[in-house]
């Protein structure tokens, strides 16, 4: 059985479960003692959980889950991805277990993270026009922040993060690493890292909310801070970001643009998930917990607070849409319209009960760097109320063609165009 | 009951490659500690029996990579292969699930068990009937010690699972409130 029989078969499970599960309530609470609840400890109301369904398909909702064995090549969903006229969508990695972060090194070594499952750093190495997948480090805490930099390869763990020095020449054996920065909270949820160097040569980290809702102090989470590469001078320069994993700097100003996945739980289409735009370090506020979306105040913590305080976002990306990595597009083998636009990866939701996203889109700017609008790029990846596959992350490589991570199937594509 | 534990270590391991056990002889190995049926009668160490197939796998999977510890089942999965780990899984999912205990419960610490499992999504998850689902354990009629620690692991920290979801469903809750709810799990009344 291949994996993804396997995850059609589980699917088809999860669907009689969820049908049987419906009918179950009636029953349950006859047998239930009918006493009302005792008066809630003030800890343990959950707020965010006020009005989360308690029965229909909203309350069946969980993460989705990728199998823990990596789909073989000739099983990858190649043929079901759709991209415009003219671009061509390839396998550039299969067997690449929980792809995630996608960075590539000086010498053209493309390097991957990866997450919850698999825990390690790969190193694809191009052998002949065919990829060898090799595990560089392993056993690592949630590795899903990496960034490259001068021939050194940083890795962000919840906890820390650490640098392998003159990496792309020890490939088999990258030693010890050198410790950068361990002044962080290290909570796992929204713990794992998204982190680039700028353009200030300094390495932006962000540290999420450890919770879906809450308020935690603005100096230790929901933030995106800066440090020096020998990690001294921290400085925020984001408040009021619950989880961003994708970030990136405008090719031209410099600014720093950034995904941020909102909170869970509130209904089907709210609220929806950002791109925002950072015009001063430092200085602005992009709302979480108190303002979602731009517009929208939190039932529970934007009572007292106006949505009109916090920088808004530079676009809407859809109600848990899950934007997670993206990049500028700065190559030259796109069309000229895609020069200086962004790529996107939307993860696709599960706090949702009709899946859709999992897809590449790309905003396009107009010449105040405002977004003018949103197109799909790659899709095709829903199918039947489910995942065909995840877009985690994007790269741009060297000669323009733009890579595309996927955890669900443990692979990389690759994204080239042609006029011929 | 370590003694068993460490039997069934032994068994596991010392058979060479060459002289590999069946299937059968590895799945009774699994039985010493986790019970007859996969009812465990061990302290800490957690009734099996219908398990989903996608945890059972997800779980061997993260023993046999170093993404979650403990001394006996590190060991048992670091030579399984990932068609074993289908096996199992198949195999372990198929085993009855777990009858409630016997004894009487606590009623106060039940009913407030009840109730935080209630207003946390916990449902959504593991299905009205806690019966579990895909990568989410059934948490029905498990033994209370093993849900607890289990519960304490993940809020720590210590233990991540196959995704950060317990980490931050468990966020803000006591130590009483993780109690209560092994409590309840434990002795979930049938419907």
């Amino acid at each position: 059985m291949t994996a993804s029989t396997t995850r059609r078969n589980l699917t088809l499970a999860v669907v009689l479960l969820t049908w049987v599960s419906l009918a179950l309530p009636a029953t349950a609470q006859q047998q239930s003692t009918p006493a009302p609840p005792p008066p809630a400890k003030e800890e343990e109301v959950p707020f965010w959980a006020v009005g989360k369904p308690k029965t229909g398909p909203g309350a069946a909702m969980a993460p989705v889950p990728a199998f823990p064995i990596a789909t073989p090549a000739d099983k990858l969903p190649i043929a079901k991805m759709k991209v415009p006229p003219g671009f061509k969508v390839e396998v550039y990695a299969a067997n690449v277990l929980d792809a995630r972060g996608l960075r590539q090194g000086d010498k053209g070594t493309v390097f991957v993270s990866s997450n919850f499952v698999a825990g390690k750093i790969y190193a694809l190495v191009d052998k002949g026009g065919k990829r060898e997948v090799k595990t560089l480090i392993e056993k690592l805490e949630l590795p899903n922040g990496i960034e490259f930099h001068k021939g050194s390869l940083y890795v962000a763990t919840p906890k820390a993060i650490t640098r392998y020095d003159d990496i792309e020449n020890k490939l088999d054996s990258p030693g010890d690493p050198a410790k950068v920065y361990d002044q962080l909270p290290g909570d796992i949820p929204h713990g794992w890292k998204f982190i680039k160097i700028g353009p200030d040569g300094k390495l932006y980290v962000p540290v999420g909310a450890p919770c879906n809702i809450c308020d935690p102090p603005s100096d230790k989470y929901a933030h995106i801070r800066r440090i020096n590469l020998d990690g001294s001078g921290m400085e925020i320069v984001a408040r009021g970001v619950r989880n961003t994993i994708g970030f990136d700097f405008h090719p031209r100003t410099g600014e720093l643009w950034f995904t941020d996945n909102q909170r869970d739980w509130l209904s089907e289409d709210l609220p929806q998930d950002e791109l925002n735009r950072l015009t001063k370090p430092g200085q602005e506020h992009f709302g979480y917990p108190y303002c979602h979306q731009g517009d929208f105040a939190d039932p529970e913590l934007g009572w007292g607070k106006a949505c009109g305080d916090f920088t808004k976002p530079a676009a809407l990306l859809g109600p848990h849409s899950a934007p997670l990595g993206m990049r500028f597009y700065t190559g030259k083998m796109f069309p000229g319209q895609y020069h200086n636009a962004i790529f996107i990866a939307r993860h696709g939701p599960w706090n949702r009960t009709k899946k859709y996203a999992a897809d590449v889109v790309v905003a396009f700017l107009d010449k105040t760097g405002r977004v003018n609008k949103i197109e799909p790029f790659l899709t095709g990846l829903v199918e039947n109320n489910g995942y065909l596959g995840r877009p985690v992350d994007v790269l741009v490589l060297k000669d323009g063609s733009l890579l595309v991570s996927d955890d669900h199937n443990g692979a990389v594509y690759r994204v080239s165009y042609s006029n011929k | 009951m370590r003694g068993a534990a460490l039997a069934a270590l032994v068994l596991l391991t010392a058979a060479p490659p060459a002289l590999a056990a069946s299937f059968d002889e590895r799945a009774a190995a699994c039985l010493a500690c986790h019970g007859p049926n996969g009812q465990s009668l061990i302290p800490e160490t957690p009734s099996i029996g219908g398990q989903p197939f996608f945890f059972v796998v997800a779980q061997l999977f993260l023993f046999r990579r170093g993404g979650r510890s403990n001394p006996v089942m590190t060991e048992v999965a670091k030579p399984l292969t990932d068609a074993d780990l289908r096996a199992f899984g198949e195999w372990v999912s198929k085993l009855p699930p777990p009858p409630p205990p016997t004894g009487t419960p606590d009623a106060p610490s039940l009913e407030r068990g009840r109730a935080l499992a209630q207003r946390r999504p916990c449902a959504s998850c593991h299905n009205p009937d806690f019966s579990g689902r895909e990568q989410m354990p059934r948490l029905a009629h498990q033994r209370e010690d093993y849900l607890l620690k289990s519960m304490r692991e993940y809020q720590r920290g210590t233990r991540i699972g196959y995704g950060a979801a317990m980490t931050e469903e468990l966020h803000g809750l006591s130590d009483g409130d993780l109690q209560d709810l092994a409590h309840f799990f434990a002795h979930l009344p049938r419907p």
